[in-house]
């Protein structure tokens, strides 16, 4: 019983965690790309309608990536070319995204979906307590975590890391220093949209095999505070996306046992977890101002 | 080819006056490919979108009830916008006007007379108000950022207002459908001209707003206030202005106008609680506002533009069977040419060829 | 002027630029600008704020591209399109604000601008050797963000020698040093040219250029006027080319208040201490202060050391723990905010112009109202907090007139002012209103010096008519010109006030630098070390 939830803990948190993880990369890199959701909702209906299409849910899966990927492109142009306001722009891509995708699946609904099967790893998945856990999981889940520790070996290990951090401290000095500011934020925001993308094709791929419109149901935004939460540290967003999907899943049992509260409360769970734990971290302003890209937000435009 | 941009001396007032044209002109010609792609000849669903809606009296009036709470709700968004306060949850701040406004009708209903419906209305604004000071004091006091806080909200208020209708609030007549009681006559606001169609005093409402709203922003001092604070922030708070003061004026603003769209639209549109009241009014008008540059007498225009994609979107299904999705591609797309079509204000683009040669200007 | 040397030969020269062009809109940032620089000198360049001397070194750094006009880099013509291309060449470039990430080590921002993947252990070791080489002591591991200004030079001058150039370009070194560390750069630079390579060094300080110059360039509205030996002029003839008229000298003796000690201070500050605002901030410590009616109190300081948090602690932008901390015309003030503060007869002018004293966006009127709404409401704000313009527009036409702010339409936009006459505006908007007490922070900052001295001369002919002045600066001439008592901010500490007349450059720069507390040199007059006049 407790392992079948911790089971299900991870595959709620995989998606919350890739997503966050690409968002990361894009904070970093000192734009703030609002659209997560719009991004993921886009590789939900992708992937899906992919998998449908070949019968095969890796294909599926790569139709995700590439369209949140794509999808993302959109933001990069207006905010990165046209230096837009980036939370407008982004708020702009997660309507657009809710939109198309709700147009492009409407073919979809009802249908049922094909399932990324999970692989049991022979041997290391028998022992006793973790190894199910571990080593038995659904495809998407082995790639977020090593995603995580690429992400954080990039970031932080790494001379394109560094090269990311620097421009997300202060474009105007990484500019001046010869720096390609806009290119590498290209780059950050094409990777978050194929992190968000894949993020989608696990809803639709794993969690909920099948396609519902609006399926994300506000997981891209629970991914951007969770960047906050992790104060942009990628160990730290573990921890974050694992709580989340645990008081997701909770919240399923609770109603599952018919606790007696009204099911409406439950759902309504994760989305005041999430202000609270916004609450939390904003009130201890110090930390989180130190690890706060500096240059967050902030339009550039280079001097000609 | 590479795009550049080079910053004007000064914001061009031209493209000012031309950006939201231009960006409904590229939404059509987007749209008018999408159809194609879909397999509908263009001009005959342009038509249907943007013309068919306007040939006949009863949809005039569909027309302006479903601008009212747009305009109602991004009027109240362009306060806190312009003030760099990114209130998203102006949805969530409609649903809660409109329970809030329903308690007279709902719990109280053998409560009438004339004092009913100004109760309520009052009530939906101070609802609105309410939901929408829980993101605003989270970030006057504690730095919480608003978008996350007030976007969250919207799904609490989403299943709260689910869970009313379905058990506590659920109409003893109503054969278990997940309604509330339906309002009583006192209850109703009257339409504004009744004979000819379903037009209520909403639209009047936002009209009202828009020319008040106007006139505080542009020649007060407490616009005055919001615009600097927005713009400059550190300018601001050396001018005396309070920078806690403005989150909390303009969220409760912006709480306020959603709170009265929503009892509005209650009272006046639907006659009762349901599960769902809105299309996602609180979403769409974030486009109204950014398609009226952020002023209160463009935003009315623009919230006539997007009550139209909502009919076009009824209209088209009707007569070409595309879904009515389609709107809501519609309204992305053109959100996203608004700020691309802004660029134009602040900067002149340039194409560049080679890095050496000089691209014609736009 | 040009007659010194012979036109070094073309095999020699290490960099030549010919008729440079670039143009931003209609001005003309650099005009035909022609000049060269030989191996093993030091060459100077010119100009008054907005001659366009960054705009030049920017194309030479390859940060800006030149509309026309070629740059020779050894006899051959080059097209040095990034920063990249400038390393690659052998130029260095030592910015003036500098380009350094806060949130990253020393060690860090050194490796960035190195190709290739050098381990980050391997980097500090070089920069430790250099650093050690050149006497330039850094600190490979800390966060820049924690560093003094004169350590943040030093990086990025450890940074440039890192990349062995051949010619390294200073932009306004000395601006963010004391006296004493500006000497050891000095001695840096020495070393530097001994070894062959060259420099060209930016400045406006004319003493300085002819100590450390063997050749000047001088710039003024994008053209060369003179090419000239440093050494062979004077500092009033150097100064006539760069600014092409004579500047009035700042007459600060026009009437002496009496025993400004008998009256009521304008301003009490009374053991002022704050944590600081912000991961990098200064924090304030036990700062007092009494400024008197009639006189002018200069402090001095390099930037970063509690200036900032100084002004918007006065300001009223952050508020005191208790009220009677600060004290303006006997009333305590510590818990009133900007307006309040205004209301008993403040008036600041903020260091930064465009964001903190004017909104960029807004036109020149509106701007006025935002330090003017709450003193003078009445005139300016009717009935339902309507705004009335007509009588802004009147008090700006005052304004201009009485300052002689050159703009270019009726009402233009606060960020189409140049520098200086924005400053003109800011400090004008509160001379408008004869406030009791002017607190300004770093006034000439970027203004030309013929705008610096009519400002100067403003802000003193104000303190003679009887209000009291409070300039922060970190201009030691501008204070020396204008004070009657300077008083030096280090690290969060204010010293006690010396007298001008008694007070020396050397003296002042050993406090800046830390070394001077405030009782010692205050009681037993100016420390002077050895050797210095």
């Amino acid at each position: 019983m407790i392992e079948a939830i911790l089971l299900t803990i991870a595959t709620a948190a995989t998606p919350l965690l890739l997503a966050a993880l690409g968002e990361l990369v894009v904070e970093r890199s000192g734009v703030l790309n609002l659209g997560v959701e719009g991004m993921m909702i886009m590789g939900a209906v992708a992937g899906f309608g992919a998998a449908q299409l070949s019968g095969s849910p890796w294909v599926g899966l790569l139709a995700a990536v590439c369209a949140g990927a794509l999808f993302s492109m959109l933001f990069g142009f207006l905010t990165l070319t046209l230096a837009t306001n980036q939370v407008a722009t982004g708020l702009s891509l997660t309507i657009l995204g809710l939109g198309l995708s709700g147009m492009l699946g409407e073919s979809f609904v009802g249908l049922p979906g094909l399932k990324l099967q999970a692989w049991a790893i022979p041997g290391l998945s028998e022992i006793p307590l973790i190894g199910k856990l571990l080593f038995a999981q659904d495809p998407i889940f082995y790639i977020s975590i090593a995603l995580t520790v690429a992400v954080w070996w990039f970031v932080f290990f790494t001379r394109a890391g560094l090269t990311l951090r620097a421009v997300g401290d202060s474009h105007v000095s990484a500019h001046a220093l010869g720096l390609r500011v806009i290119r590498i934020r290209y780059l950050a925001v094409l990777f978050g949209g194929a992190c968000a993308g894949m993020a989608g094709g696990h809803l639709s791929l794993v969690y909920t095999p099948q396609w519902t419109e609006n399926m994300t149901a506000g997981r891209g935004w629970i991914a951007l505070a969770l960047v906050v939460f992790a104060s942009w540290l990628p160990w730290r967003l573990v921890a974050g996306a694992y709580l989340f999907g645990a008081v997701t899943i909770a919240q399923f049992h609770a109603q599952a046992q018919g606790v007696g509260i009204p099911s409406q409360f439950l759902s309504a769970l994760p989305y005041l977890a999430t202000i609270f734990v916004l609450v939390l971290i904003s009130s201890n302003r110090r930390m989180t101002m130190r690890n706060t890209p500096a240059s967050l937000g902030k339009p550039f435009v280079p001097e000609r | 080819m590479r795009v550049e941009l080079v910053r004007r001396p000064h914001p061009s007032a031209l493209y000012g006056a031309l950006s939201p044209f231009l960006a409904l002109l590229i939404t059509a010609t987007l749209g008018a490919i999408m159809f194609a792609i879909l397999g509908k000849a263009p001009h005959l669903a342009l038509y249907a979108y943007f013309i068919e809606p306007l040939t006949e009296v009863w949809s005039l009036h569909e027309l302006l009830v479903k601008a009212a709470p747009l305009i109602l709700i991004a009027i109240g968004l362009s306060v806190c916008f312009l003030s760099n306060n990114w209130n998203i949850g102006a949805e969530g701040q409609f649903i809660i006007g409109a329970i809030f406004g329903s308690v007279l009708p709902v719990m109280f209903p053998e409560f009438r007379g004339p004092f009913v419906l100004p109760i309520m209305l009052l009530m939906g604004i101070l609802g609105g108000m309410t939901y929408a000071a829980i993101p605003a004091l989270l970030k006057a006091k504690l730095n919480t950022n608003e978008i996350l806080s007030s976007l969250m909200l919207v799904y609490v208020a989403q299943l709260f207002l689910d869970w009313l209708v379905r058990g506590p609030w659920r109409n003893p007549q109503g054969f278990n459908f997940p309604e509330s009681r339906n309002f009583h006559a006192d209850a109703v606001l009257p339409e504004v001209i009744s004979a000819s169609g379903r037009a209520h005093y909403g639209f009047v409402f936002a009209i009202i707003a828009a020319v008040v709203m106007w006139y505080i922003l542009n020649r007060t001092l407490k616009g005055f206030e919001i615009r600097v604070m927005g713009q400059s922030p550190r300018a601001g708070r050396f001018a005396g202005f309070s920078r806690a003061g403005t989150i909390l004026t303009t969220f409760l603003i912006a709480g306020g106008l959603a709170g009265l769209a929503g009892i509005s639209e209650v009272s006046g549109a639907i006659g009762q609680l349901r599960p769902v009241i809105s299309p996602g009014y609180g979403f769409t008008a974030i486009i109204v506002a950014f398609l009226g540059r952020l002023n209160p007498l463009g935003i009315v225009a623009a919230g006539l533009v997007l009550a139209l994609s909502y009919l076009g979107g009824e209209a088209a299904q009707i007569s070409l069977g595309v879904s009515n999705k389609v709107a809501n591609v519609f309204q992305g797309i053109l959100l996203f040419s608004v700020l691309a079509c802004d660029t134009l204000i602040h900067y002149r683009v340039r194409i560049a060829g080679r890095p050496s040669a000089e691209g014609q200007g736009v | 002027m040009s007659d010194t040397d012979e036109p070094p030969t073309l095999q020699n020269t290490l960099l030549k630029v010919e008729g440079i062009t670039k143009t931003f809109g209609t001005l003309k940032a650099n005009d035909r600008v022609d000049f060269d620089i030989v191996p093993g000198e030091i060459h100077a360049l010119l100009g008054e704020n907005g001659a366009g001397k960054s705009t030049l070194v920017k194309m030479l750094f390859g940060s800006l591209q030149p509309d026309s006009g070629t740059i020779k880099w050894r006899g051959q013509p080059v097209t040095i399109s990034d920063p990249m291309d400038a390393r690659a060449l052998g130029i260095g470039m030592v910015f003036q604000h500098f380009s350094l990430f806060e949130s990253l080590s020393a060690a860090e921002n050194i490796a960035l601008s190195l190709g290739g993947e050098v381990s980050l252990s391997r980097t500090a070791a070089e920069a430790k050797r250099v650093s050690d080489e050149y006497g330039l002591p850094i600190h490979p591991d800390r966060l820049v963000g924690e560093l003094s200004v004169g350590e943040r030079q030093r990086i990025e001058i450890v940074r440039c020698l890192l990349q062995q150039p051949e010619l390294i370009i200073l932009d306004e070194p000395t601006s963010v040093l004391t006296p004493q560390e500006a000497e050891k750069l000095f001695a840096t630079l020495e070393k530097v040219r001994r070894e062959g390579k060259s420099i060209l060094y930016i400045s406006h300080r004319l003493e300085e250029v002819q100590r450390l110059c063997d050749r000047a360039t001088v710039l003024r509205l994008g053209r060369v006027v003179a090419h000239c030996d440093p050494r062979a002029e004077t500092a009033k003839s150097l100064a006539a080319m760069m600014v092409g008229e004579d500047i009035h000298d700042v007459d600060r003796r026009k009437a002496v208040p009496k025993e400004p000690a008998k009256q009521q201070p304008v301003l009490v500050i009374d053991d002022l201490s704050q944590p600081p605002t912000g991961p990098f901030a200064v924090a304030l410590r036990n700062v007092a202060l009494e400024v008197f009616p009639g006189e002018v109190v200069g402090i001095a300081g390099i930037a970063g050391n509690g200036q900032s948090e100084f002004f918007e602690a006065v300001s009223g932008e952050r508020l005191q723990d208790r009220p009677e901390r600060i004290r303006i015309r006997g009333k305590n003030a510590g818990h009133d905010g900007p307006s309040g503060r205004r209301r008993l007869g403040a008036a600041f002018s903020p260091e930064e112009r465009l964001g903190h004293g004017a909104v960029p966006g807004f036109s020149l009127s509106e701007n006025l109202l935002l330090s003017r709404h709450a003193t003078d409401g009445k005139t300016y704000v009717g009935a339902l907090g309507t705004i009335k313009s007509r009588a802004l527009t009147s008090a700006l036409e005052r304004i201009v007139q009485a300052l002689d702010v050159r703009k270019s339409e009726a009402d233009p936009l606060a960020s189409s002012l140049s520098g200086g006459n924005l400053q003109k505006l800011i400090l004008g908007r509160e001379f408008d209103r004869a406030p009791a007490l002017l607190i300004a922070n770093q006034p000439t900052w970027g203004v030309d010096a013929g705008a610096a001295a009519h400002i100067r001369q403003e802000v003193i002919d104000l303190a003679r008519a009887g209000s009291g002045v409070l300039v922060i600066s970190q201009d030691l001439d501008e204070l020396l010109e204008m004070a009657d008592r300077i008083a030096v901010m280090s690290d969060g500490r204010l010293s006690e006030t010396i007298p001008t007349e008694t007070v020396t450059r050397e003296a002042l720069g050993l406090m800046m630098g830390g070394a001077g507390n405030g009782e010692a040199s205050a009681k037993n007059s100016p420390m002077l070390p050895e050797g210095t006049i």
